[in-house]
């Protein structure tokens, strides 16, 4: 029971910080991409104290609602964004012992999917409740998005169960083996691709398309509540870096792994948000029908080539 | 009673509270977002019963895409925020339908088991289904599979614009 308790806190623990270092390495990385220096006074040194900062900006803002918005929908919305990317942390295997899993499953990597595709119910309780036709506009080309990318997603996630011959995230990581980055190279690019637009990044961000739609189904959102949204989606790409790990690049296999197995994990996972961060910076938005295309044109053709690739070498 | 038993109680007050809720309520939107409260209590419910897999496999498909869509159709074409008037249809005739098909049902279950007791069956771990599926099942999944892609197919030619 309490090694039950102190696993929850430490996942609550990586939930509260993890975000908060990915959303300064943004701001920092995103400056000096761009030829600035970003965040540089708060806290003294090179602007660590920012996201503090901006946290306790946002407390102090007004809880705004709408007077024509559907109230306890609205407010209600936020933490339903929040929750489904908090309860997949708990799942991701960080070392090779089960106790540094947050809660080892049989099913772990089904878990994982299934959880993250709630969050697209938060998304139209957002749109919807708010009452705005922006907001309404955005949270339609969210779910559609989301629906369309869940496919490839799961379909590349199948691939390396496959491959793996095991549904547990723990026992994926256990079958990897290097050449996999290789041979699982097409799953790895769609799975990663699909991630980005499943939780809405840069350059799948149309449907918070600032320049047409405001700020989306975000538009009509405050203070602490807007925080939480941003904080869903720092959340989300430390969940989708952390599967993009676990699933393709070995989790945490690499030298001296018994013992710094953890660090292995935090490394990879660092390694890939910095990506995700760099592709914001590089690649500009894609336009609507161009998101739609590349899901069914060429990430699903892919997703099914690579499954019958994957059921040729299994079988073979 | 065990622990477990009162959380199958608790899940399942819960499931019908909110399918309740799903029909009784004249918000259109807000009936789909409880139907989003009750598929997960009976997701809560099948974890409870062992079966991981049907339990998550329901949170995927359930949650995470039909009600999706259904409220994604519903916000395409009307969804106002607030009671719509017109939806007041007279709700005896389905809480007669309702009403005497969970009766039936209960009555069924209650004659048929009366106070034996069923030990819960191996855990539905994603293996065991596997196995069940493809050894003893498999005529009706490949027969099931052929149906849902001549679904699948007819959809498409229906959607089809004439050329």
């Amino acid at each position: 029971m309490i090694a039950v308790i102190v696993r929850v806190l430490g996942v609550v623990a990586a939930f509260l910080t993890l975000p908060l270092i990915v959303g300064q390495t943004e701001h920092k990385v995103m400056a000096h991409m761009q030829a600035r220096l970003g965040p540089m006074y708060a806290g003294a040194f090179h602007g660590w104290a920012q996201l503090i900062a901006d946290g306790v900006k946002f407390v102090q803002k007004e809880d705004v609602t709408p007077r024509a918005a559907d109230r306890p929908v609205f407010r209600v919305a936020p933490l339903v964004a929040l929750l489904p990317y908090l309860v997949a942390l708990l799942f991701i295997p960080l070392g090779p012992r089960d106790t540094l899993v947050g809660q080892p499953l049989d099913v772990g990597l089904f878990v994982v999917l299934a959880v993250v595709g709630v969050g697209v119910v938060a998304v139209l309780m957002a749109a919807w409740s708010s009452a705005n036709k922006y907001s309404l506009l955005g949270g339609l080309r969210a779910a559609a998005q989301l629906l369309g990318y869940e496919l490839p997603f799961v379909l590349a996630a199948a691939s390396v169960a496959m491959a793996a011959g095991t549904l547990s995230l723990s026992g994926i990581v256990n079958a990897w083996r290097p050449w996999w980055l290789l041979w699982q190279l097409p799953a790895l690019v769609v799975f990663f691709v699909a991630g980005l637009a499943e939780i809405r990044r840069p350059p799948f961000d149309m449907p918070v398309a600032d320049s047409e739609l405001v700020f989306g189904y975000l538009t009509e959102y405050t203070g602490l509540r807007f925080a939480f949204f941003l904080l869903a989606e720092y959340v989300g790409i430390v969940v989708i870096a952390a599967l993009t790990t676990v699933l393709f690049l070995g989790g945490w296999k690499g030298p001296f792994d018994a013992q710094l197995g953890w660090l292995w994990t935090l490394l990879k996972v660092f390694a890939v948000s910095f990506v995700i961060i760099w592709l914001r910076v590089a690649y500009p938005r894609l336009r609507e029908d161009q998101l739609q295309r590349l899901c069914w044109l060429v990430l699903v053709p892919v997703a099914l080539a690579q499954l019958v690739l994957t059921a040729a070498v299994r079988v073979a | 009673m065990t622990s477990a038993d009162i959380l199958l109680l608790a899940l399942g007050a819960v499931a019908i509270g909110a399918a309740f809720r799903v029909v009784r309520t004249s918000h259109l939107v807000r009936a789909g977002l409880w139907l989003v409260v009750t598929l997960g209590a009976v997701a809560g419910v099948y974890l409870v019963l062992a079966a991981e897999l049907v339990a998550w496999v329901q949170v995927l498909l359930y949650v995470g895409a039909v009600v999706v869509l259904l409220l994604f159709a519903v916000m395409l074409t009307r969804a106002p925020i607030g009671a719509s008037a017109d939806l007041d249809r007279p709700g005896w005739a389905g809480a007669l339908v309702g009403g005497g098909a969970a009766l039936g049902l209960g009555a069924l279950f209650v004659d048929g088991y009366r106070w034996q007791k069923v030990g819960l069956p191996a855990p539905g771990t994603a293996e065991a289904l596997g196995a069940q599926l493809f050894q003893h099942w498999v005529l009706p999944f490949e027969v099931l599979s052929v149906l849902l892609l001549a679904a699948l197919v007819g959809a498409i030619v229906v959607s089809r614009p004439e050329t």
